[in-house]
């Protein structure tokens, strides 16, 4: 009888789970009985929420009831794996599963919640393909190795669930390619699976949406969508000095004072800055200024995982006033009661410190508070198009990406581990998921001839195939050992090779030489060290280094006398300013009336370059020249970061050579470059006055990019990560560890030889498409050369302006690019000539 | 000084143990009196050698360092060449050499002596391959041997791949070299996925009490090179 059903079924939530809330004193919010309503009705969605929002638990809740509600659990027979959580970070993945703990354990769930990272010891892992929890956590590697395996189609099968954690970040990168592709082989294996999406707020929620429904032929190809609205409105403003910032510099010194006293009257103050260099470089100014012994920690990638843990762990449990940190805390383990968060330096993207202030005040009916550090005159303006953008809520999150073709490879590799496929179905399959749903055949058959025997026009490698086609018309994986070098090389993440710093002793033999004989102190990115030249001084785990060079595979470094490093390339911040912020930064410049809205000190510097030479346009390019020195300097402000800026001088510098002009170096920052030479580019201009329009002509885009590539050492190192990724190269051989350096060696030399005899091989195609995006920006170079045709702006004056300044101070501070060649050996064999002829 | 600096020179010429020797752009030596070649390190076939562990290399290695080969041969037009060790990269790869690659070496080889100085990638290496096999030899003063040995004098070398790095003005160029201090040199690597070892690496450094001068291999030249010039990786 309808009459006497209890009232109560009409929530959608069981009895145990009402009981639950309320015993915490809690409702269950709106977008969590959404996600339970989406789940029960099969649909996938997304949930786009601020931070505090209680994400994890609506991503769970519907697992969580289904498996309470399931039958009494069956005795005897084994579990099936219910629901699959994914995260980026292996520590999150960690911190949810104890989050989960407390609900299952308080309601007395018949649930078990595992996890699995590359820190589960082999026979846990085996154990949970053959015993699965009901859940797991994991990471996009891992999910990959499970579904390489040869069980992978009987673990899964039953999969009712995926949970997709901190989306946004994921899909930005080759690891969302990668979990694209796991999701579509998730989706084929599991005909009855839903994905649910958690992610903060987005540009393009839609993008997200066809991500998660990665099934091919459904007539709804995207997920729901719930939106929990934004909190109240930010408390967030920029950090005004009484005094002049300087020109340039990104260590923000000055306000070093004026941090410490925040701290000292907030709670508990996350401080964000870009770097690992800047977070050592801050931290150790906060203590020197930290007379209260406040409790100011350090957190960075590339400090020691305990250390790193203890941090946390402390953090939670409330014992820290502030910590110092960089975007390894971007990702959302939850911190407690932060109450400010300051970040230093420029912003870069409007998303990107929207997302960084969530991180304080985690209830979502307060509003968070905030404050912007700009570290030079320049970063003030950075700031006002960023504390702008928030008032409006825009948001400027990169584009979905076109998957790269290096980690369909891998993937192709991995399918080919767990069972015999056939091209047409894998094809089918791997178009489902949204960075590859454009993927023509001839790139896939190239991708899959790639996996086989290398896909080289020249068929040398038919014996070895790694992969072959049978009888049957399936392809199969070779032998188990090709299965086993899958599994150790499979992921995207190929920079992160780190690298041991270890303390050296000189020599009393030998004096000026130095021997590995003190403690390692940690590890520094490869990439980093390659920078610097014996001699170098940096910071690191709050101690001054000397660079003595390398030993082995490790960094060999002394205990520099001085206080003062240099921190060579100390670039402004690993990530470039988004083109959004750079647009907004465009236009207050060119707009004397937004002025009044910026600090006394910077609206001086623009009528000063006002009276002195051209304040630009929008849309413009300014191009200033002048003579210093006994050089002739050329400076422009594109505004478009660094790495466009690098590609852009390297391009410029081989054109002037072309021309004669003499370029002898130059220096790019985030807001434009300077070039100097022997010959006075404004003489030349007069001369021949289209001159400076066709330096700047997009058609260096074409031969001169061409050339460049050749030998540029950025394209080498975009190279290498294809090839690791896609598996030519392996990072490790079993029982032989290689470490990257070596790996660096013999891509270079294969890339060289590869370019000269087949230059659309598969490969160089995804270096390249890498390029447009990567550490070249050559996309947002092609962009900014098509606004600026025709509105170049040519100033010659006799000395340098105030806007040019900013960028020349990076002159010394900054290493000056370049690529080396002949001119340098010359100098150097003229050393030894001088030398003998003395 | 200047003049000698413009001077383009694709060789350059040094005296080792008395004898005149030409170093060449390809990474090759020429001895003039003796009218001999001298190559070290082809590793031909180090790609198909990944190929077999699953690495599949672009299978063009072997060509690319037998171009090199050729035209220094045509260059010089030598009686003999002396291939001192790693000549292949296997000990299998003799039998890996494709067709055209075969022809190409044999093409080489025609019309003079060849002499191939066994390695330690390459201790063995079969009958059709064409050329005599020794260990170790004389020419005139020298010695000739794969892997350099401490405090012997007057000797050619191969086995460690010297590579030079020069920093200038905050740009740096990493190139193959010869290093020589008068009496032994060690060559670079010939082949084209042959890597580099530092030529400040320790390594080097018994082998050259009194220090020596690197020969880097430039784009259009050879450049002479202090050891006070080179820096660490």
């Amino acid at each position: 009888m309808l009459g006497s059903m209890p009232k109560k079924s009409s929530s959608p939530l069981p009895e145990r789970f009402r009981r639950w809330f309320d015993s915490r004193g809690w409702q269950p919010r709106r977008h969590q009985l959404d996600l339970l309503a989406k789940a029960k009705a099969g649909l996938s969605a997304l949930l786009v929420a601020p931070t505090g929002a209680g994400k994890t638990l609506a991503g769970f809740l519907p697992s969580l009831v289904e498996l309470a509600e399931r039958d009494s659990p069956p005795r005897g027979r084994k579990r099936v794996l219910h629901t699959l959580y994914i995260s980026p970070l292996k520590a999150l993945a960690v911190d949810i599963a104890r989050n989960l703990e407390t609900p299952v354990r308080e309601m007395e769930l018949p649930i078990r919640i595992e996890t699995r990272t590359g820190d589960t010891p082999a026979h846990k892992r085996a154990r949970q393909i053959e015993h699965p929890p009901d859940i797991l956590l994991t990471t996009p590697e891992q999910l990959a190795l499970l579904l390489a395996h040869r069980d992978a189609r009987e673990l899964f099968k039953n999969l009712r669930r995926v949970v997709l954690d901190e989306l946004h970040s994921l899909v930005t990168s080759k690891r969302g390619d990668l979990l694209s592709l796991g999701l579509a082989r998730l989706y084929a294996l599991a005909p009855e699976l839903t994905a649910v999406g958690l992610s903060a707020t987005v540009r393009e929620p839609d993008d997200l949406r066809r991500y998660l429904v990665a099934k091919p032929s459904v007539e709804r190809n995207l997920a729901d969508l719930v939106v929990v609205a934004g909190s109240a409105e930010p408390d967030i403003r920029m950090l005004e000095l009484d005094e002049p910032l300087p020109l340039s510099g990104h260590t923000a010194a000055a306000s070093m004072p004026a941090i410490y006293d925040l701290i000292a009257k907030h709670k508990t103050t996350l401080v964000f800055v870009n770097t690992r260099l800047q977070a050592e470089y801050t931290f150790q100014a906060l203590w020197d200024l930290n007379e209260d012994g406040l409790a100011i920690a350090l957190h960075h990638g590339s400090l020691d995982v305990s250390q790193r843990r203890r941090v946390e762990e402390a953090m939670v449990a409330g014992k820290l006033r502030a910590v110092v940190c960089t975007a390894t805390l971007d990702l959302g383990i939850d911190w407690g009661d932060v109450d400010l968060v300051v970040n230093v330096g420029a912003p870069k993207g409007a998303s990107r410190i929207m997302q960084r202030i969530g991180r304080s005040n985690h209830r979502m009916d307060e509003p968070s508070k905030a404050y912007l550090v700009p570290a030079n005159r320049f970063e003030i303006l950075e700031c006002r198009a960023a504390l702008d953008a928030v008032h409006e809520a825009a948001q400027d999150t990169p584009d979905a990406r076109i998957g790269a073709l290096d980690v369909l490879c891998q993937h192709i590799l991995g399918m080919a581990c767990a069972e015999p496929f056939r091209l047409e179905e894998l094809y089918e399959e791997v178009r489902a998921a949204a960075p590859y749903a454009d993927l023509s055949w001839e790139d896939f058959e190239a991708s899959v001839a790639f996996v086989a025997t290398g896909g080289y026009a020249l068929r040398a490698y038919e014996r070895f195939a790694k992969i072959v086609k049978g009888k049957d018309g399936l392809w199969r994986v070779r032998d188990a050992r090709i299965a086993q070098q899958y599994r150790l090389n499979v992921g995207t993440i190929v920079e992160s090779t780190m690298i041991k710093v270890r303390l050296g002793r000189t020599s009393r033999a030998r004096p000026g030489s130095v021997l590995p004989r003190g403690k390692v102190l940690g590890e520094i990115e490869e990439y980093f060290a390659e920078t610097m030249t014996p001699g170098d001084t940096f910071l690191f785990a709050g101690e001054v280094l000397r660079f003595e060079g390398f030993h082995e595979d490790e960094v060999l470094a002394t205990r520099a006398s001085g206080s003062d490093p240099k921190i060579p390339s100390y670039a402004g911040g690993k990530f470039p300013l988004s083109t959004f912020l750079a647009a907004r930064v465009r236009e207050i410049l060119a707009d004397p009336f937004e002025w009044d809205r910026l600090p006394p000190q910077l609206a001086d510097y623009l009528l000063a370059q006002r009276r002195r030479s051209i304040v630009p346009g929008p849309r413009d390019l300014l191009v200033e020249t002048f003579p210093r020195g006994g050089r002739y300097y050329m400076t422009c402000f594109p505004f478009e970061g660094r790495l466009a800026h690098q590609t852009l001088g390297m391009l410029l510098t081989r054109r002037l050579e072309r021309a004669r002009q003499k370029p002898l170096g130059f220096v790019a920052n985030d807001y434009g470059l300077a070039i100097w030479g022997m010959n006075d580019i404004a003489a030349k201009q007069a001369r021949d006055p289209g001159f400076i329009d066709t330096l700047f002509a997009e058609d260096m885009l074409g031969d001169d990019l061409e050339d460049w590539l050749a030998e540029s050492s950025l394209m080498k190192r975009t190279f290498r990560q294809c090839a690791v990724i896609a598996g030519m190269i392996e990072r490790r051989f079993p029982g032989q560890e290689k470490t990257g350096r070596q790996v660096t060696i013999s891509t270079d030399l294969v890339y060289d030889v590869l370019r000269k005899h087949e230059p659309d091989h598969v490969l160089l195609r995804a270096a390249r498409a890498d390029a447009a995006t990567g550490l070249l920006d050559v996309k947002r170079l092609g962009m900014m050369l098509k606004r600026i045709r025709g509105r170049i702006i040519h100033k010659p004056l006799d000395r340098v302006s105030p806007l040019s300044v900013s960028v020349m101070l990076e002159i010394g501070r900054e290493r000056i690019q370049g690529e080396g060649a002949d001119d340098i050996l010359a100098e150097a064999e003229a050393a030894l000539l001088d030398e003998a002829l003395a | 000084m200047t003049a000698l600096l413009k001077m383009k020179q694709t060789t350059s010429e040094i005296a080792l143990s008395g004898l005149a020797a030409v170093l060449d752009l390809s990474g090759a030596l020429f001895l003039a009196d003796e009218n001999v070649l001298l190559v070290a390190d082809l590793h031909f076939e180090k790609g198909s050698s990944f190929a077999r562990r699953g690495m599949m290399l672009p299978p063009y290695d072997t060509r690319e360092t037998l171009k090199a080969l050729r035209q220094a041969v045509s260059r010089f037009s030598p009686r003999a060449v002396i291939a001192l060790g790693d000549s292949f990269h296997d000990v299998g790869g003799p039998d890996r050499l494709g067709e055209e690659e075969r022809a190409t070496l044999a093409a080489v080889q025609a019309g003079r002596d060849w002499i191939w100085v066994t390695g330690n990638h390459d201790h063995t290496l079969p009958a059709n391959i064409g050329g005599e096999v020794v260990e170790t030899m004389t020419l005139g003063p020298l010695t000739l041997r794969h892997e350099p040995e401490e405090g012997t004098q007057s000797e050619v070398a191969g086995h460690l791949h010297p590579v030079g790095k020069v920093v200038m003005r905050g740009r740096s160029t990493r190139r193959r070299c010869f290093l020589t201090d008068g009496t032994r040199c060690i060559m670079p690597a010939l082949g084209a996925y042959a890597g580099g070892l530092n030529a400040c690496d320790a390594a080097f450094e018994p082998l050259f009490p009194n220090s020596f001068t690197a020969h880097l291999i430039g784009s259009e030249r050879i450049f002479a090179i202090a050891r006070g010039m080179l820096c660490g990786d």
